[in-house]
């Protein structure tokens, strides 16, 4: 079975390369038309969190270091320099250090330089004079303690304790170099960068407009001559604007599993791939008030999960069933199928699992004539809606009658916040397929994304022990062992793991996917277009 | 007359008053605010940085002094600023304007250009296969939601010429021009033309019936001078208030209209300011529909008296 796996991760990891070799020699110039699926918030990547900011203004930035954009798995062999010449870890791991590159000039002509990342980071530690609006990845530097610089062409990050993951939090499409002479404010609006396309122009609901940077320091990049987005929230729109040929690509993993099946049909031409996202589907469960408090309940409602039926009911088979981390072949840290199976939930006899879980709930107090009532919350949109219908419906047979408490998005994080739910269905996006961003964020104790509230010190420890791990083989053997206990204690019980499609027309060329995030691979910097 | 006119002038400000109000109070009542959006996106909500954001944005002031606020900055023609873009409203909400404005005159256009003249026809043709035909088109219309009728037209318009008319800022040719507004302005004013349809022809028949209309019969008149001349003439007025109102009410239409055919007007940029909870933008906008709504109320209201010279109104 391993092998099969290895198979497929290979094809899934080849195919891209592919694409790209076989379209020849770039033709440069073009404007690339994508619509996009809202309008963003802002244009400042650093104060968002959702990548609807990241896809139309990636191209706009350079990184230190950047995972590679045509090789669809991000992984640490990936990561290639960007700003940065070149790095090197001190013999402690405790030290960072980057080669900048010279003569890179910001969009309106001023140099880059190692002030500009000290910049970046300080305001990311929450250091700095300047601060942004919002900052939601400042926990990815907990473990720095200072950004100096030696000149103006050389940059430390200096650390607490070693954190090989460090370089692969630089290496996503979240972590831009900002310049120093411009405010959080200007890079709302109008942001300045040092990347393949400068911006244009951002009108709210309307578009977004990028023209060529032909400055660029990547000598002969960019191919195209711009990127235009066309905001269309209307889903049907954006498709038949798509199918006849007014858009060149559709947005990046956002076409559902049925909508595949249209544009395939009615633009048989057009090169359509479907990816997983690192997006989970999970339970949240209040553990601190009654009657989740109770572990044998959440023992319970974990057995109940039918997750295959989910994968086959929203995804028609095209969804993956693991743990915290994403399942291979697309995740790097996934645990091995028996490891996975071993766990409870996860066998394939369902009716024993659910036999067990009534059993539990029989000793909690509950049974078919004394059934639980309890609301199953969630987000007022299609992807967390439909899930807890399903949800609702499987832990029928555990002897729990649950009511859909559909919730405004305004309100959705601010409830949760408050744990003023008993049961919840979510969404977990990951932007880095590495433990230390999923771990830390979402069941460290006292971590604000963490909305169960599971807080266990031995585990923690184990978070600790692997992030510090900088032998591959040893990590990975430790971050299993996480996950398993994670599932073990029902902490944050994952359904499954989502895949969503992309399409383009035929003649549009370098254009890679990312099968473990969805939110590094859009600097498009040597995406062509083929007429 | 003008004291009428000043009367209803001042009647205008006070509804005017009670609208901004009421708009102000209920978007404050509706959960969640702007930097709670925000940080939903952010999947988590920090209490210092929201504070501080609610301080900039004006947000921790009591309800009352925000509204003085937001009053004052009005009448010193000062909009405030978008929360989400950060640009000064007014500059937002301008260039919309227009857009939106030419889709609602072309869908009124088109309500009256062929709901009237189908609805005479219909009512002079009374019983026939013509007014059948057309009564099962008017309760179609009646019936068929505009975002199902837009979408439709779409769909056909893709699969029979390869292309759909969504809105382009800069479009090429004329015809391009034309039916990037034409074609919504149809999926939108479909609606309103069956309501004139139906009412003209109600109107029509009842006048129809009317003993002068005999009288011009049986004095000679041809039967188009009977039927626009002395029939149409008086049977208008129904009409014209039923406009009117659908005038007011199209911006209900609009809304799902322009985000079917992805047209950056007014009306679904109010959709989306009101999902971010962008009240500057909210705010001034329901006002500016408000005040076209009481507009054509009391233009309609000028109207009747311009075209039935028996209706006066009285000091």
């Amino acid at each position: 079975m391993r092998s099969v796996h290895a198979l497929a991760a290979a094809a899934l990891l080849l195919l891209p390369a592919y694409d790209l070799a076989s379209a020849g020699e770039p033709k440069q110039g073009g404007i690339l038309r994508v619509y996009h699926r809202d309008s963003p918030g802002s244009a400042s990547i650093h104060e968002g969190a959702t990548y609807s900011i990241n896809i139309p203004f990636m191209p706009v930035f350079n990184n230190l270091v950047i995972f590679d954009q045509h090789i669809a798995q991000n992984s640490q062999d990936t990561i290639r320099p960007e700003l940065a010449e070149s790095w090197a870890w001190s013999s402690d791991n405790k030290k960072l250090t980057f080669k900048l590159r010279q003569g890179v000039k910001w969009h309106d002509g001023k140099p880059f330089t190692s002030a500009d990342v000290k910049c970046t980071f300080d305001m990311l530690m929450g250091k700095s004079q300047q601060k942004f609006r919002q900052n939601p990845r400042k926990s990815w530097y907990d473990q720095v303690s200072d950004v100096t610089v030696n000149g103006d062409y050389e940059a430390s990050f200096e650390l607490k304790r070693p954190q090989p993951a460090l370089i692969s939090l630089l290496a996503s499409g979240y972590t831009p170099v900002y310049p120093c002479h411009v405010s959080p404010a200007e890079m709302r609006t109008k942001p300045i960068g040092t990347g393949p396309f400068k911006f244009v122009e951002f009108k709210a609901n309307e578009s977004i407009k990028l023209t060529k940077n032909p400055d660029y320091f990547k000598k002969g990049l960019p191919h195209l001559d711009g990127i235009e987005f066309t905001i269309i929230p209307n889903r049907s729109t954006a498709i038949l604007g798509f199918v006849s040929g007014k858009f060149d690509m559709t947005f990046p993993t956002e076409v559902s599993i049925p909508l595949l099946k249209e544009v395939k049909s009615q633009a048989p031409n057009a090169v359509c791939v479907v990816e997983p996202i690192n997006v989970s589907t999970n339970i949240i469960v209040n553990s601190s008030s009654p009657p989740f408090d109770n572990i044998d309940i959440r023992r319970a409602l974990a057995l109940a999960l039918d997750r295959k039926a989910f994968v086959q009911i929203l995804f028609e088979g095209q969804a993956d069933i693991g743990g915290t981390m994403l399942p291979a072949p697309g995740g790097l840290w996934a645990m091995p199928k028996e490891m996975l199976e071993s766990i409870p939930g996860y066998g394939p006899d369902i009716n024993a699992n659910r036999e067990e879980a009534r059993k539990l709930m029989q000793k909690a107090g509950y049974g078919p004539d004394k059934r639980l009532a309890v609301k199953v919350s969630t987000r007022n949109i299609p992807v967390y809606r439909d899930p807890a219908v399903i949800l609702i419906d499987q832990i029928k047979s555990i002897y729990i009658d649950a009511e859909l408490d559909v919730v405004d998005t305004a309100q959705w994080f601010p409830k949760v916040a408050r744990k003023d739910y008993t049961l919840g269905l979510n969404l977990t996006g990951n932007a880095v397929d590495d433990p230390d961003q999923s771990f830390y964020e979402n069941y460290s104790c006292g971590s604000e994304r963490n909305y169960t509230n599971y807080c266990n010190k031995e585990i923690e420890k184990l978070f600790d022990q692997q992030s510090a791990e900088t032998d591959v083989a040893k990590r990975k053997k430790l971050v299993w062992e996480i996950d398993k206990k994670l599932q073990e204690d029902v902490a944050r019980p994952i359904i499954f793991h989502a895949r969503q499609g992309s399409c383009w027309q035929p003649y549009v060329k370098g254009i890679t996917i990312m099968v473990n995030s969805s939110y590094n691979g859009y600097r498009y910097e040597d995406v062509w277009m083929d007429k | 007359m003008f004291a009428y006119i000043v009367r209803r002038l001042a009647l205008m400000l006070v509804t005017l008053f009670g609208i901004s109000v009421i708009i102000f109070v209920l978007l404050r009542v509706v959960p969640g605010n702007i930097v709670d959006i925000l940080f939903d996106a952010a999947g988590f909500v920090d209490p210092t940085d929201k504070a501080n954001l609610e301080k900039e944005l004006g947000l921790n002031l009591p309800i009352y002094q925000q509204y003085l606020n937001w009053i004052g900055g009005l009448l010193h023609g000062d909009l405030g600023y978008s929360y989400v873009s950060e640009k000064p409203a007014l500059q937002e909400i301008l260039p919309r304007i227009p857009i939106t404005a030419r889709l609602a005159a072309l869908a009124l256009l088109f309500s009256a250009s062929i709901g009237i003249p189908l609805g005479v026809l219909s009512a002079v043709h009374q019983g026939s296969r013509l007014d059948y035909t057309l009564r099962v088109v008017s309760l179609s219309g009646l019936s068929l939601p505009s975002f199902w009728l837009g979408l439709l037209i779409l769909m056909a318009s893709v699969s029979m010429f390869g292309s759909m008319p969504i809105y382009n800022p800069n479009p090429k040719t004329w015809t391009e021009a034309f039916a990037i507004y034409a074609v919504p302005a149809m999926a939108v004013g479909f609606r309103s033309a069956a309501l004139t349809m139906r009412i003209t022809r109600s109107s029509m028949l009842e006048i129809l019936r009317q003993d002068y209309i005999r009288t011009a019969r049986a004095k000679g008149a041809s039967e188009a001078s009977v039927n626009y001349r002395h029939a149409l003439k008086n049977a208008i007025l129904p009409v014209i208030t039923v406009i009117g109102i659908e005038a007011a009410f199209l911006i209900g239409g609009l809304i799902v209209t322009e985000t079917v055919f992805n047209i950056p007007g007014v009306a679904r940029f109010l959709v989306e300011a009101l999902r971010w909870r962008d009240y500057p933008i909210v705010q001034n906008l329901v006002m500016l529909i408000a005040v076209v709504v009481v507009v054509a109320n009391f233009t309609v209201d000028m109207l009747y008296a311009a075209i039935d010279p028996r209706i006066r109104y009285g000091d």
